[in-house]
């Protein structure tokens, strides 16, 4: 039996981000418990000697000349930024 | 005539031969979808006035004297997680609301170049995580064969807009099932290409070890004329495959003489609806009528599928997800006042219920001194999955299997459960885990008429034998009409 506690999932939320309710986590915590369990069944299975599949096209370091070339639009991609400031993304002070 | 009951080919056909305009086409198209998208609501986006010039563009074209592309006229629609540039992008997430995609997906300049016109971005699961639509954080989409049901998930925009005549042809993504699963919900037919074979550049990646886009249509021929316009060698994916596409187009003509079908046992268990058991066996007999073999076999790693996609997918959507960050694009939380919390704020708001949990446990599942127990172990499994059809494939041609254990389910009936909604895809996950070809074909209704799907499973770069056994089966046993559905998307 899995048993994730609140201190987990607060520990998780923050490795990943993201800002949850209480109510977010009371319920992330049930289910959890009961999603890692129904996973559990996989520790069945001896994977000794079994590779693990990264990639299903056996492809590795796939490999090209590194010959920067600029990006057509770059206007296109700063007109989605919430803030900017010209050329720039504009982010809060992170340095004092 | 109205060209809403055309395939894309035949569309195709009539405006490269002069028989009917693409602003035609276009037209009658426009007229089915404000009849119907009001109750459907498969679209996100409609670009009806682009979608006209396009039209008209392609019937200058042809005035001119210039060649025609293999899909003139033909109006497509995308799953909102593929970019189609300048038009909003949002897979169907508060997060990416005003999003506007800088460039085109591979697929969709491959579309451009063989005169396709787009109506429109359709419905998805936030994040294309769900099997129902439910996910989106707009709105759900319907069945179009019953409005109180679900279209399947997460592409249910493209497949529900297939079946109701809105386009011949739609794209969407299969990471699980999201193609398979909804095109049988629907009643059409869903490509999921092999992994490698058409370039992921332009989708919006969620697990990228398994995400792969293919094309919902309503015949057979269109789907294998999709493949062959999105198939081939992509430099900007570095996943793609070098395999030339022609490897997976062989093997499309001819008849099914001969061809072996294998039975898994593993995908006729109990608690299965017994109508699709009974509806996909009869259509594998249909085949064996045909002149093709079967017999059973095992997939014996079949029952670990479900649990293996659930900690692998989860794993790598944590990592892609990470990009949304309230800094460079979409929605972002104005009153944080450190960098720390914009990220927070604008991650924990932007974000769905679902997204965030699958976020919560890929993160967990890669963190330190979990990293071996979880995700190294279903990368291991995943390696079993793979060798059950290596070793099924020695044997048989094609594995053939129901898409789904039920028939479409009503809105609300899983929605309480995350288990019970992840395992409406256990039938799929596992093509997606060997990163094979496998498609699903309309196969019959249900007493309730509601639609079944028959999975055809090959091995990679089998598309087309897949796609000849699916289309012995249209022949022998066509599929419904448009106009059959009920109840009627008119009232």
């Amino acid at each position: 039996m899995a048993n994730i506690t609140r201190e987990e999932v607060q520990k998780i939320s923050k490795l990943a981000k993201l800002r949850l309710t209480e109510k977010e986590a009371e319920l992330y915590q049930a289910q959890f418990s009961k999603i890692l369990d129904s996973m559990a069944e996989l520790r069945q299975l001896d994977t000794e000697d079994v590779p693990p599949t990264t990639s299903v096209l056996g492809l590795s370091n796939v490999l090209r000349e590194d010959s920067p070339a600029p990006f057509g639009e770059a206007e296109d991609l700063l007109a989605n930024a919430p803030e900017r400031e010209g050329p720039y993304y504009k982010v809060r002070k992170v340095i004092e | 005539m109205n060209t809403t009951e055309l395939s894309a080919a035949q569309i195709a056909a009539q405006v490269a031969a002069g028989a009917i305009t693409a602003e035609n086409v276009a037209g009658d198209h426009w007229a089915r979808i404000e009849k119907v998208e009001p109750r459907l609501k498969a679209f996100v986006t409609l670009l009806k006035e682009p979608s006209l010039a396009q039209a008209r563009a392609v019937d200058v074209k042809r005035a001119k004297g210039a060649r025609l592309g293999r899909l003139a006229g033909v109006p497509v629609a995308l799953k909102d997680n593929i970019l189609l540039k300048g038009v909003e992008t949002t897979c169907s997430s508060k997060i990416l609301k005003g999003f506007r995609a800088p460039y085109d997906a591979t697929v969709v300049e491959r579309l451009k170049a063989e005169d396709a016109v787009f109506v429109g971005k359709t419905n998805l699961d936030e994040f294309a995580m769900g099997s129902s639509t439910e996910n989106s954080a707009f709105f759900p989409t319907a069945n179009p064969w019953d409005t109180d049901r679900v279209p399947g998930g997460s592409s249910g925009g493209s497949a529900a807009a297939v079946a109701a005549g809105c386009c011949p042809l739609a794209l969407g993504s299969d990471t699980g099932g999201s193609i398979r699963q909804p095109a049988a919900f629907c009643g059409v037919v869903g490509l999921k290409p092999t992994y490698g074979l058409v370039s992921r550049y332009g989708l919006i990646a969620f697990a990228s070890s398994l995400d792969q886009i293919g094309p919902f249509t309503r015949t057979v021929e269109d789907a294998a004329l999709a493949l062959a316009v999105f198939a081939g060698h992509d430099p900007r994916d570095s996943t793609s495959a070098a395999e030339p596409p022609a490897r997976a187009l062989k093997g499309l003509a001819g008849d099914v003489k001969g061809l072996r079908i294998g039975l898994p046992r593993e995908y006729f268990i109990a608690g299965m609806d017994p109508e699709v058991e009974q509806s996909v066996r009869a259509a594998v007999e249909l085949l064996k009528s045909l002149g093709a073999t079967v017999r059973e076999l095992s997939l014996p790693h079949t029952k670990y599928a479900v649990a293996t996609y659930y900690l692998i997918a989860p794993s790598e959507a944590s990592s892609n997800l990470a990009r949304f960050d309230g800094i460079r694009y979409g929605f972002s939380q104005r009153q944080a006042q450190s960098l720390e919390e914009v990220y927070e704020a604008s991650r924990g708001e932007g974000f769905g219920p679902e997204v965030k949990r699958r976020i919560m446990l890929g993160t967990y599942a890669l963190s330190s001194g979990y990293y071996d127990a979880y995700y190294a172990k279903a990368q291991r499994v995943r390696t079993l999955i793979a060798r059950d059809f290596a070793q099924a494939f020695k044997e048989v041609d094609v594995v053939a299997a129901p898409t789904t254990p039920t028939p479409p389910f009503r809105f609300g009936e899983k929605t309480g459960d995350p288990l019970a909604m992840y395992l409406s895809d256990i039938f799929t996950i596992p093509s997606n885990m060997a990163g094979n070809a496998s498609l699903s074909v309309p196969c019959g209704l249900s007493r309730s008429g509601l639609p079944i799907g028959l999975q055809l499973i090959g091995p990679a770069f089998g598309e087309g034998t897949i796609l000849r056994a699916a289309r012995a089966l249209e022949a022998a046993k066509p599929f419904a009409k448009i106009d059959e559905m009920r109840p009627s998307l008119a009232a």
